[in-house]
């Protein structure tokens, strides 16, 4: 379903080594990674949950993956950083 | 040992699960889990130590000799614990070693859910402990099929949030909502108006209820655009209510009525922003864009609701 289109995801191209393990791990479809360098097939669906990020071995993808909790986002805005986490 | 049957009272405890009662306190001791008859060359799957993870995929697992290596997650499923990292690299260098499963299996693989790749960063789990992470479907119910074909297809890899998917989240959604709901409506009642009883009930209902379940169908891609709408047809029934003629002037029904639709719809717009939490598509960015743009119009629109509905109050008991 369509959700913001803006998001922090950062794919580099040059720096990618056609592992293809973006693809594997994308929850959204966002990479394609069927022959060659991965291609950033659908940017908007992105969750920004990072899985992407945390298993590039060449570092082409960044993304700010944050705690996505309303609750937890918004005591972070009244109390400061002390509140990371959500429910658990 | 442990098997792939899933017994009553498994189901029972997945119940309460999902009702939120205790729900960080079913958990599996971490470690290493014979399934079958499996070997030295059976493959090994890993899995959080939350029941409802664990029972998901070792009933999944039926017939099937293997292993599965439950790490400590405190309790949290798969994709939480590895948003949090307890599902993590650290977390599964660490199992492997404890379990000492370079000893019990001779071969160097390890399968792991997708979700857990939010935590995991698979060539360091290799770097570090010598297996090599290969990450299975994302439902459990598909491995079967993802080991006899060897790989999973697209679809086994997309997250969905279809309606099963956000109707199992409610009870979590109404045990947190529910009180203050209920609490409030109570207020109203004792206060002797029972529109306002019933539409504060309403509104919340709409907001941790009505909108998991009417999602996709709902205006607006924000969810709290889509608790805005379904909060205002609450409204408008309250509203509508509040015009009939009890004795009162026009201007003093005008007043609570528009006190109505001001009051009512942030509650399930509120409610509805909070369900962002358990989606499964929903970006940070986007969620707090959405809290930049719609809480203090919600804060806003509540506080001047109640302002108007005490001037009311007030207005009513002055005419005696």
């Amino acid at each position: 379903m369509a959700y913001c289109k803006e998001n922090t995801l950062e794919y580099d191209p040059e720096l990618c080594n056609s592992c293809g393990i973006c693809a594997s791990v994308c929850p959204h479809g966002v990479f394609k990674a069927d022959k060659g360098k991965a291609r950033l097939v659908a940017p908007s669906e992105c969750m920004e949950c990072g899985a992407c990020a945390m298993n590039c071995s060449a570092g082409a993808i960044k993304v700010d993956s944050d705690v996505g909790c309303a609750a937890a986002m918004m005591k972070a805005a009244l109390i400061g950083r002390g509140a990371s986490s959500c429910c658990s | 040992m442990t098997s792939s049957r899933i017994t009553g009272v498994d189901r029972l405890i997945h119940a309460l699960a999902r009702a939120g009662v205790r729900r960080n306190e079913w958990r599996v001791s971490p470690g290493l889990y014979r399934l079958g008859a499996a070997g030295p060359d059976s493959p090994v799957f890993v899995s959080a130590n939350y029941k409802l993870s664990f029972d998901a995929l070792r009933e999944a697992l039926d017939g099937i000799d293997c292993y599965i290596m439950v790490l400590d997650t405190k309790g949290i499923n798969v994709w939480c614990a590895a948003g949090k990292r307890t599902f993590g690299t650290d977390e599964v260098v660490y199992r492997i070693e404890r379990t000492g499963l370079a000893e019990v299996v001779e071969h160097r693989r390890l399968i792991l859910p997708q979700l857990s790749a939010t935590g995991v960063a698979a060539h360091e789990v290799r770097e570090r402990s010598g297996f090599r992470v290969t990450y299975g479907p994302v439902r459990a119910s598909d491995i079967k099929e993802f080991m006899e074909s060897g790989k999973a297809s697209d679809e086994m890899r997309l997250v969905r949030f279809d309606l099963k998917d956000r109707a199992v989240l409610i009870p979590v959604e109404a045990k947190s909502a529910l009180p203050i709901a209920l609490g409030a409506s109570t207020l109203a009642a004792l206060a002797g108006d029972p529109v306002a009883a019933a539409g504060i009930t309403a509104a919340s209902f709409a907001g941790f209820a009505g909108v998991p379940a009417l999602l996709p169908w709902l205006p607006g891609e924000d969810f709290s655009v889509k608790g805005f709408a379904l909060g205002g047809l609450v409204a408008l029934a309250a509203a509508i209510a509040a015009l009939r003629d009890d004795g009162s002037s026009m201007g003093i029904r005008l007043l609570r009525a528009a006190s109505y639709v001001l009051l009512l719809p942030p509650i399930s717009a509120f409610a509805s922003l909070n369900f962002t939490g358990c989606s499964t598509y929903t970006s940070p960015t986007g969620v707090r864009k959405e809290i930049d743009t719609y809480v203090r119009l919600m804060a806003g629109m509540a506080a001047s609701g109640f302002i108007m509905y005490v001037a009311q109050r007030v207005a009513r008991a002055a005419k005696g």
